[in-house]
C-alpha cells in the first residue's frame, strides 16, 4: 500500500504530535497531580492543640500513603490546612474556600461541634466528603440529608454520653449525678444525650449547669448543683472554660469525682486547671500507653522521628486527635482508591464501599454503612486523666 | 450558697470597680475616655505573665514594670488617639480609642500567641475553708486592693498638690491654665493613672481567670456599664457599682442560672439608669443657658 503524503498530512503531522506530546505531558502531570486533603481546624486559640494533634495524626498517615506510592495510579496526597479560630463562620469560608479554590477532594474537620455543624450544609451540598476527626455533636453525622457525605471517626456525643453515665455508675457508684456543660451546640447536644442515657441507666440527674466560655468564676453553678445533691459532675467543654470549672470547683472546696467528655485534652487543660486537673477522669478513643498493636508502634515510631518533642506514648498529646486523624486519613486514602477518581459521589461510595481495614484504633469492619457514618463506637472509649502534661490511662 | 455568691461578687465587682475607676479620672479631668481600658487590662496580665513565668522574674518586679508598661501605653493613647482629635474639636478619639485597642490586642495576638496561659500564684492554689465552703485568699486579697487603691485615689485627688490641680482643672481648665497648671499634661497623666488601674485589675484576676490576648474585652465593656451606672465622675460611686454590678451577677447565676446573667444584669443596668439617668450616685449636671 502506497502512502501518499499530502501537504495537508505533513502539516499536520508536527500539529498532531505536538498535540498528542502536550496530551501526553498533560496525562502525565495529571497522573502526578496531588490529591488535595483539606482541614479545617482550630490551629490558633484555646483549642489550638486539638488542631495539631490532628495536623500530625494526619502527616504520618499521608506520609506512610505516599511512600507506598499514593493513591489512583502514583498520586499523592497533600494537605492543605485552614484555621477556624473555633468560630462557625471562619469555618464556613475557610471550608469554602478549600472546595472552591483549593479543589480538595475531601475535607477534614477539628474539635468544634458550632465549626463542623456550620460546614456539613456546605459539604453535602457540594457534594464533597467531609471527615469528622474530633467534634462529636451527634447531628453532625446524623443530618438527616440524602445523600449524606458526612462520615466520622471519632467518639459520638449519644454513645459518649452513654459511656460517661455508665463510668460515672461503675467507678464512683454516682445515683444522682450533675452536668455542667457549656453554652453551645455542642453542650445541648450532650444535655440531651446525658438526660437519655441517665434515663436509660435508672438514675436521675441531679440538675444541668451552664457556663459561657468567657466565664471567669463558676463557683455559682457549682454551688446549685452542690445544693441540688450531685454525687459526680459531668462536664463538657473545651480546655479553657473547662480549667475555669476546675478552678473553681478547687476555690469551693467540693472534692466531688468529676467525669469529662474530651474537649478539656484539645488545649493546655493541665497547665490552666492547675493542680486539680488530674482529678478529672475524660474519655478519648486511643492510648499509646500500654501494649501498642503492630500498627501502633509503627505511628509510635513515626511520631517520635519526626517530631522532636515527642519522646514517648505521654507527648502524643492529645492523642484522640492523633489517633482518629491517622485512622480517618488510611480510610479516606482506601475511598478514593475504591473511587478509582477525586469526584466527591465517588468516593462517599468509595467509604460505603471498604469491607475491612486493619487500623490503629482498632480492626474496622464494614466501618461505614448507609445507616451509619460514624466508625467508632462506645466499645472504642478509653478513660484517661492527666499525669502532669501526659494523658494516662486510668488505672486501680 | 450566699456566702459564695457574696464572695464571687465582690472580687469580680472590686475589679469592674478598679477599671471603671480609670473611666472616671480621665472623664472627670478632660470629658473623654480610653474606650480600650479593656486592652489595659490585658496588656498588664501580659507583660506580667511574660516577665513572671516567662522571663522568671520575681513576682513584685515583673508586676511593677508591667504596670509601669501600662502607664506608658495610657500616655500613648492620649498622645495618638486622643489629643489630636480633642484639639480640633472632634469627636472622633471615641473610634482611635476603640481602634488603638484592637490594634494592641492584636499586635499581642501575635506576640504572645492565641492560646490562654496561666498566671500562677500561691494566693490562688490552696483555699481556705469555712463550712462548706472555700475561698482562695487571693479573692480575700483583690477587694482590699481594689478599695485601697481607690482610697489612695481618693486622698491623692484631696490631699496632694497634684490632686489639687487635677480639681481645679476638672472645675475650670481654662482658668486653671491662667493659674500655670499644665492641663494637658495632667489628662496625659490621668490617661496613664486610668490604664495603669486596668493593669492591676488585669494581674489581679489572671491567676483566677488566665491570661490571653483577649481577656480585656468583656471585663472593658462590664466596666464601662459599671462606670456609667456609678456616675461616671464619682469615684466612690463608680467603685460602689463596681461591687453592686458584681454582687447582681453573682446573684443572678446563683438564683437564676447562668443562662440568665447577662440578661439579669444588663436589664438592670438599663433599669437602674432609666430611674436614675446620671448614674446611681452622679450629680445633676447642669448647664447655663
Amino acid at each position: 500500500m502506497s502512502t501518499n503524503l499530502t501537504r495537508r498530512t505533513i502539516l499536520s503531522l508536527p500539529l498532531g504530535g505536538l498535540a498528542a506530546s502536550t496530551l501526553g505531558a498533560r496525562f502525565a502531570w495529571s497522573a502526578a497531580e496531588p490529591i488535595k486533603i483539606g482541614l479545617v481546624a482550630a490551629l490558633s486559640g484555646p483549642s489550638a492543640k486539638s488542631g495539631e494533634g490532628i495536623t500530625r495524626g494526619l502527616t504520618v498517615a499521608i506520609d506512610e500513603i505516599n511512600s507506598r506510592g499514593g493513591v489512583l495510579g502514583g498520586r499523592t496526597i497533600e494537605l492543605v490546612r485552614r484555621d477556624d479560630e473555633s468560630n462557625p463562620a471562619k469555618g464556613q469560608t475557610a471550608a469554602r474556600e478549600l472546595i472552591d479554590k483549593e479543589g480538595c477532594a475531601v475535607l477534614f474537620g477539628g474539635i468544634d461541634s458550632p465549626v463542623s455543624l456550620a460546614i456539613v450544609p456546605l459539604a453535602n451540598s457540594a457534594k464533597v466528603p467531609f471527615m469528622g476527626v474530633w467534634a462529636a455533636a451527634t447531628n453532625i453525622t446524623r443530618n438527616n440529608s440524602n445523600p449524606n457525605y458526612i462520615f466520622r471517626v471519632s467518639a459520638v456525643d449519644v454513645l459518649v454520653d452513654k459511656a460517661l453515665i455508665k463510668y460515672a455508675t461503675s467507678r464512683f457508684g454516682s445515683k444522682s449525678p450533675g452536668l455542667i456543660l457549656v453554652n453551645n451546640a455542642w453542650g445541648d447536644s450532650n444535655f440531651s444525650g446525658l438526660t437519655a442515657a441517665a434515663e436509660a441507666a435508672g438514675i436521675k440527674l441531679a440538675a444541668s449547669e451552664k457556663f459561657e466560655d468567657k466565664d471567669v468564676d463558676m463557683t455559682p453553678q457549682l454551688q446549685r448543683l452542690r445544693a441540688a445533691g450531685a454525687d459526680t459532675l459531668i462536664l463538657v467543654g473545651n480546655a479553657a472554660p473547662g480549667a475555669q470549672v476546675i478552678k473553681s470547683l478547687q476555690r469551693s472546696a467540693w472534692s466531688v469525682p468529676i467525669v469529662s467528655h474530651w474537649g478539656i485534652s484539645g488545649g493546655r487543660f493541665p497547665e490552666l486547671a492547675g493542680s486539680w486537673a488530674g482529678k478529672v477522669h475524660f474519655v478519648q478513643t486511643y492510648s499509646f500507653f500500654g501494649q501498642q498493636s503492630d500498627i501502633g508502634k509503627k505511628v509510635l515510631a513515626a511520631l517520635m522521628a519526626k517530631y522532636s518533642d515527642i519522646k514517648g506514648p505521654g507527648d502524643v498529646s492529645p492523642p484522640v486527635g492523633v489517633a482518629n486523624a491517622y485512622d480517618a486519613m488510611q480510610l479516606t486514602a482506601l475511598a478514593i482508591a475504591k473511587a478509582g477518581s477525586t469526584d466527591g459521589a465517588a468516593i462517599r461510595d468509595g467509604y460505603l464501599g471498604i469491607d475491612n481495614y486493619k487500623g490503629l484504633i482498632k480492626d474496622y469492619a464494614k466501618p461505614f454503612t448507609d445507616a451509619n457514618h460514624d466508625a467508632l463506637n462506645e466499645n472504642d472509649y478509653v478513660m484517661v486523666r492527666y499525669n502532669g502534661e501526659q494523658i494516662e490511662p486510668v488505672t486501680g | 450558697m450566699l456566702g459564695t455568691a457574696l464572695i464571687s461578687g465582690f472580687g469580680l465587682g472590686s475589679i469592674y470597680g478598679l477599671i471603671a475607676l480609670g473611666f472616671t479620672l480621665t472623664f472627670s479631668v478632660s470629658g473623654t475616655v480610653n474606650f480600650a481600658q479593656g486592652s489595659s487590662v490585658m496588656l498588664g496580665a501580659v507583660l506580667c505573665h511574660v516577665l513572671f513565668v516567662g522571663m522568671h522574674w520575681p513576682f513584685v518586679a515583673a508586676a511593677f514594670l508591667a504596670l509601669l508598661g501600662c502607664a506608658l501605653w495610657g500616655l500613648v493613647v492620649e498622645r495618638i488617639a486622643v489629643r489630636p482629635f480633642v484639639a480640633r474639636g472632634s469627636n472622633a478619639w471615641l473610634m482611635a480609642t476603640v481602634a488603638l485597642g484592637i490594634l494592641l490586642d492584636n499586635s499581642v495576638m501575635a506576640l504572645f500567641g492565641k492560646e490562654p496561659r496561666a498566671l500562677p500564684s500561691s494566693l490562688a492554689d490552696e483555699p481556705w475553708v469555712i463550712g462548706n465552703m472555700g475561698v482562695f485568699p487571693l479573692q480575700i486579697v483583690i477587694p482590699i486592693v481594689a478599695l485601697g487603691v481607690a482610697g489612695l485615689v481618693h486622698i491623692g485627688m484631696r490631699r496632694t498638690s497634684l490632686g489639687l490641680k487635677l480639681r481645679a482643672a476638672v472645675e475650670n481648665p481654662n482658668a486653671a491654665r491662667l493659674m500655670s497648671i499644665n492641663v494637658t499634661r495632667l489628662i496625659a497623666l490621668t490617661f496613664a493613672a486610668a490604664a495603669l488601674l486596668a493593669g492591676i485589675g488585669g494581674i489581679l484576676v489572671a491567676p483566677l481567670f488566665n491570661v490571653a490576648y483577649d481577656m480585656g474585652t468583656l471585663f472593658g465593656i462590664k466596666a464601662f456599664a459599671v462606670a456609667i451606672l456609678g456616675g461616671l465622675t464619682n469615684p466612690w460611686g463608680v467603685v460602689l457599682a463596681g461591687l453592686a454590678y458584681g454582687l447582681v451577677e453573682a446573684f443572678a447565676t446563683t438564683w437564676l442560672g447562668s443562662s440568665s446573667t447577662q440578661m439579669v444584669t444588663f436589664a438592670v443596668v438599663i433599669a437602674a439608669l432609666a430611674l436614675t439617668p446620671s448614674g446611681l450616685f452622679g450629680g445633676k449636671v447642669l448647664a447655663r443657658v
